[in-house]
């Protein structure tokens, strides 16, 4: 039979006494999701590798600090987008996912786009090209919101967990994903509205 | 969606996200679905930001693995050389 690991499986007492080969299986079960997320925070493979890295070595480091209050998987993601901040504040020093500003506020929600395009066909909502008007959304989020979006909606976390990896309250993390999510429809009725109306123009 | 005629619409949108989660009450989600089936332009919002979601879950995969040499070199950086057997799948 072929092992695999899950959180379950890791031990945490191996872990703080020292145990190598639990700290490699720490490592196989964690090291895709930190990569990936680092992926789309950051947007390149080798700033992503770096924050993996990273994260591991500040994890070993800290071993001996972690709790256990919160999961595993919770507390190495909270490490990873510090990391992941560090590398994105070398750029913009002004990145901020803590700060309580206008994102924080229900007022201006208002949608602007009303195109029908939800019952367009799944093989052109997933295909690539609709998979890259989907990615170049996300990238377009501002800072603070997309941090919440990849948590809870790429990372699949629940809200309680994407409070707690941000440092947010649970109220800011539902906001803020509801901004996030309205953007991105904005932004995918732009893009399939214009397809609409070429398309009818073709016709 | 003016406002005049339409002053469901706002709080509407505060509950969206519960709402395409499936984590609102049964009593507010039957008073979303009596609003959307009046109101045309609620119901395109309603439906496209479902819709959005959903691309964003199908076009996620998270089983994705990490990249043989990514994991190489991580390997190596943590002094775990040692334990680079290949990958479980």
């Amino acid at each position: 039979m072929i092992e695999t690991t899950s959180q379950s499986d890791i031990s945490l007492e191996a872990l703080r006494n020292g145990d190598r080969a639990e700290f490699a299986r720490l490592v196989d079960a964690y090291s895709a999701p930190i990569y990936r997320l680092g992926l789309r925070m950051l947007g390149n493979e080798q700033d992503a590798e770096d924050v993996l890295q990273n994260t591991f070595l500040s994890a070993l480091t800290h071993l001996s600090n972690f709790e256990g209050r919160s999961s595993v998987l919770t507390w190495l993601y909270r490490i990873a987008v510090n990391e992941a901040l560090m590398v994105m504040r070398r750029g913009k020093p002004e990145v901020n996912i803590d700060d309580t500003d206008s994102s924080d506020e229900t007022d201006d929600l208002s949608p602007s786009q009303f195109v029908d395009w939800g019952s367009l066909p799944e093989d052109v909502l997933l295909s690539a090209e609709g998979k890259q008007a989907l990615d170049n959304a996300i990238q377009n989020l501002p800072d603070n919101l997309r941090m919440v979006f990849l948590l809870r909606d790429i990372q699949e976390l629940s809200i309680k967990d994407t409070a707690e990896t941000l440092g947010l309250s649970e109220s800011n993390v539902k906001i803020r994903l509801l901004r996030a999510r309205l953007s991105l429809r904005e932004q995918l009725s732009s893009y399939y509205g214009e397809r609409i109306n070429q398309e009818k123009t073709n016709d | 969606m003016t406002e005049s005629t339409h002053s469901n619409c706002k709080s509407l949108l505060g509950t969206l996200s519960d709402y395409v989660d499936g984590e609102l009450s049964a009593d507010l989600c039957r008073e979303i679905e009596k609003h959307i089936a009046e109101c045309e332009d609620c119901r395109i919002v309603v439906d496209t930001t479902r819709k959005t979601v959903d691309l964003v879950h199908a076009s996620n995969d998270p089983q994705a693995g990490l990249p043989d040499d990514v994991r190489d070199r991580l390997f190596k950086r943590l002094n775990l050389a040692d334990y680079l057997k290949p990958v479980p799948k």
